[in-house]
């Protein structure tokens, strides 16, 4: 009887989730398992020989351009997100612990604005604001303060890691956010009146019980930077190239299909590895609480 | 109790305001060293903004703290002789019930094994010996208090506060947990302030208890005395079940007065039965407490010197108590209105419950009266 109703129930659900199964299945699982069997092919003139080879991984492995341009974009994502994390938590705590209650969903309606324009444009935009003639140069020159434009900001890796920390803020700040408001404040209550300043406790409590939060900004930021594509390309002028450039050159430029999947697969393989550190840790801080 | 009544805290005409509203309105109280007190008032009295001006959360807008005879106003809540048990037990989620114990331990001077030993010495105190190891949330209700407990106690402060310690935990536990505190203060002997809503509470668990209403202390007493001498009717209505009736006061002297009660007749009441004047009541009323007198029935013995007819209106049976309310015969005698009283019952061998209609004589005595006029 149970085992005939338990049947009964798993049809249904089988039938409920088909649907977005099937879905994930086309937009999701075919897509990556066309890149996985390409970079296991040879790459014959304007055409993919179907022959199996690890001579694709091979390259991606040894070739040294490769090593510097994977390497550069994990210091990339790295950096944007230790500036985006370490500049989300002081937004997230004020909101969190000095905003009043009533005020909180404007001030993170607010933070949400620079979402009101698209991401292609907030970065051009900063290509007009970083750039040879552009508004900190001019101002800069104008006032005298300096005689030739500075060039530290534009066509080099600063002016990325700043592109996109601006670009990614949001999604720091609102995870460090929702995690320091699940804080219960009679715990920083307990923390100082157990014989601890306000910096301690602060130490003590608030940042090991919002080490989620931050895990998850981590998280959030880089994996969406590791591969990204547009803000190399145009803050970057093209000469400093992420990951994803290099796949675009291989894939398109030079089409190269089997090598550009093998890089793919490479590059995910990486972010995955990172990622699951990450999970790792913030498992071990869940762990701690409920 | 301290024999020589040192005062651990002193309130001095304290005043709090939240902008407009007026939390706190001029209190003034001393607690003596050693002694188990209790703030006990309806939600939105004081009675934790007081206990949290005294651990330092807030501050105050005008007055004095003073806590073993200095000044506290400029002292901040981190650098007070007290610790404080909260309501919500405030618990580190991150940490284990040894490092929760021994969180104010960090800046103590003594090596890391003392600390372990002390640790587990104060767990063992508060009955959670070899809970060290334990995640804060493998716990229940109960031992989280114990943890919350053992947080402050390991730092010897001068006074332990606890604000409602005992509201989230069942009746049983809560009972339990009431006896254990109670020890627990006699065997450390530090002062206890206890913020709870509940009357019984308090009066099971203190020497003396300030009863808060609006932001002021309506009286301060023993149990015993808030008990059977309530200083005004909100106070008697706060503290247990309390019968009125209405009064008037036929002659007043120097010792006493006496007094006409609906349905009771002609008494004479010495001072110490007359509450203080209240300006909030209005009329003279009598009261008395439902187990001070005694329903009549067959086989009933007595020490009660008088006694009034009543018919019996609603019984409510609780097993070990039956609760009866009477009507008073002639007691719409001053105003026009019939009144109803309250008596209670111990239900002992041989006293059957009497039905609802049975006409009946109620025993009482004189003694048992309190005047607020």
């Amino acid at each position: 009887m149970a085992r005939h109703g338990l049947d009964a129930e798993a049809k249904k659900g089988l039938t409920l989730i088909a649907p977005p199964l099937l879905y994930a299945l086309a937009v999701l699982a075919a897509p990556l398992l066309t890149i996985l069997t390409y970079s296991f092919l040879k790459d014959g003139y304007l055409e993919v020989i179907a022959e199996f080879t690890w001579g694709n991984y091979a390259q991606v492995l040894t070739d040294p351009i490769v090593r510097t341009i994977m390497l550069r974009s994990l210091i990339v994502a790295a950096m944007v997100t230790l500036v985006t994390v370490l500049l989300a938590f002081p937004i997230a705590y004020y909101v969190s612990f000095m905003v009043r209650p009533e005020r909180k969903s404007m001030w993170l309606f607010l933070i949400t604005i620079p979402f009101w324009t698209s991401y292609l444009i907030r970065v051009f935009l900063w290509k007009v604001i970083l750039g040879y003639n552009g508004v900190i140069n001019s101002t800069l020159t104008g006032l005298g303060i300096i005689d030739e434009p500075l060039t530290f900001i534009l066509y080099n890796v600063n002016s990325i890691v700043l592109t996109l920390a601006h670009a990614y803020a949001p999604f720091a700040i609102l995870p460090i956010f929702v995690a320091l408001e699940k804080i219960d404040r009679s715990l920083l209550e307990a923390g100082r009146d157990l014989g601890e300043s306000r910096a301690m406790t602060f130490w003590r409590v608030t940042l090991p019980l919002a080490m989620p939060g931050v895990i998850a900004a981590t998280l959030i930021v880089f994996i969406p930077t590791i591969g990204d594509y547009v803000t190399p390309e145009l803050i970057g002028g093209g000469k400093i190239p992420m990951i994803a450039n290099l796949i675009q050159v291989q894939m398109l430029a030079l089409d190269n299909r089997p090598l550009g999947s093998a890089l793919a697969v490479t590059a995910m393989l990486t972010v995955a590895l990172v990622s699951v550190v990450f999970l790792f840790l913030n498992r071990r801080f869940l762990r701690m609480r409920q | 109790m301290s024999d020589d009544h040192r005062p651990m805290i002193e309130c001095q005409a304290v005043q709090k305001y939240y902008g407009d509203y007026h939390a706190l309105r001029g209190i003034d109280l001393a607690i003596r060293e050693g002694e188990f007190f209790s703030l006990l008032g309806p939600s939105g009295c004081g009675k934790t903004t007081l206990l949290r001006t005294i651990a330092g959360f807030e501050g105050i807008s005008s007055g004095a703290v003073l806590i073993d005879g200095k000044h506290m106003e400029d002292v901040p809540a981190n650098k007070r002789p007290t610790n404080m048990v909260f309501q919500s037990y405030a618990i580190f989620p991150h940490l284990t019930v040894a490092q929760n114990v021994a969180f104010g331990l960090r800046r103590d001077p003594r090596g890391k094994a003392e600390k372990t030993a002390l640790v587990e010495d104060v767990l063992k105190m508060v009955g959670l010996s070899g809970y060290g190891g334990r995640a804060a949330h493998e716990l229940s209700g109960g031992q989280r208090q114990r943890v919350a407990l053992a947080r402050a106690l390991i730092l010897k402060p001068k006074v332990l506060l606890l604000d409602e310690p005992l509201s989230a935990l069942d009746r049983k536990m809560r009972e339990q947990m009431q006896v254990e505190l109670i020890k627990l203060q006699r065997q450390i002997g530090i002062t206890f302030v206890l913020v709870t809503h509940d009357q019984e509470e308090a009066l099971v668990m203190s020497d003396r208890i300030a009863v808060m209403f609006e932001g002021e202390i309506a009286q301060l007493d023993g149990p015993e005395a808030l008990y059977a001498r309530p200083a005004n009717r909100r106070v008697a209505d706060f503290i247990g079940v309390m019968n009125f009736l209405p009064a008037r006061i036929l002659a007043e002297t120097d010792e006493g007065a006496r007094v006409e009660v609906a349905g009771l007749g002609e008494v004479e009441l010495p001072r110490a039965q007359i509450s203080r004047a209240n300006p909030e009541d209005e009329g003279v009323m009598v009261g008395f407490r439902p187990e001070t007198m005694t329903l009549m029935g067959p086989g009933q013995i007595h020490y009660q010197t008088r006694e009034t007819g009543a018919t019996i209106d609603e019984v409510v049976y609780y097993g070990d108590m039956t609760y009866y309310d009477l009507r008073l015969d002639g007691s719409a005698r001053l105003d026009g209105r019939p009144r109803t009283v309250r008596i209670s019952m111990r239900n002992v061998f041989g006293r059957d419950v009497q039905d609802v209609g049975t006409r009946t004589q109620l025993a009482w005595s004189p003694g048992s009266l309190v005047l607020f006029r």
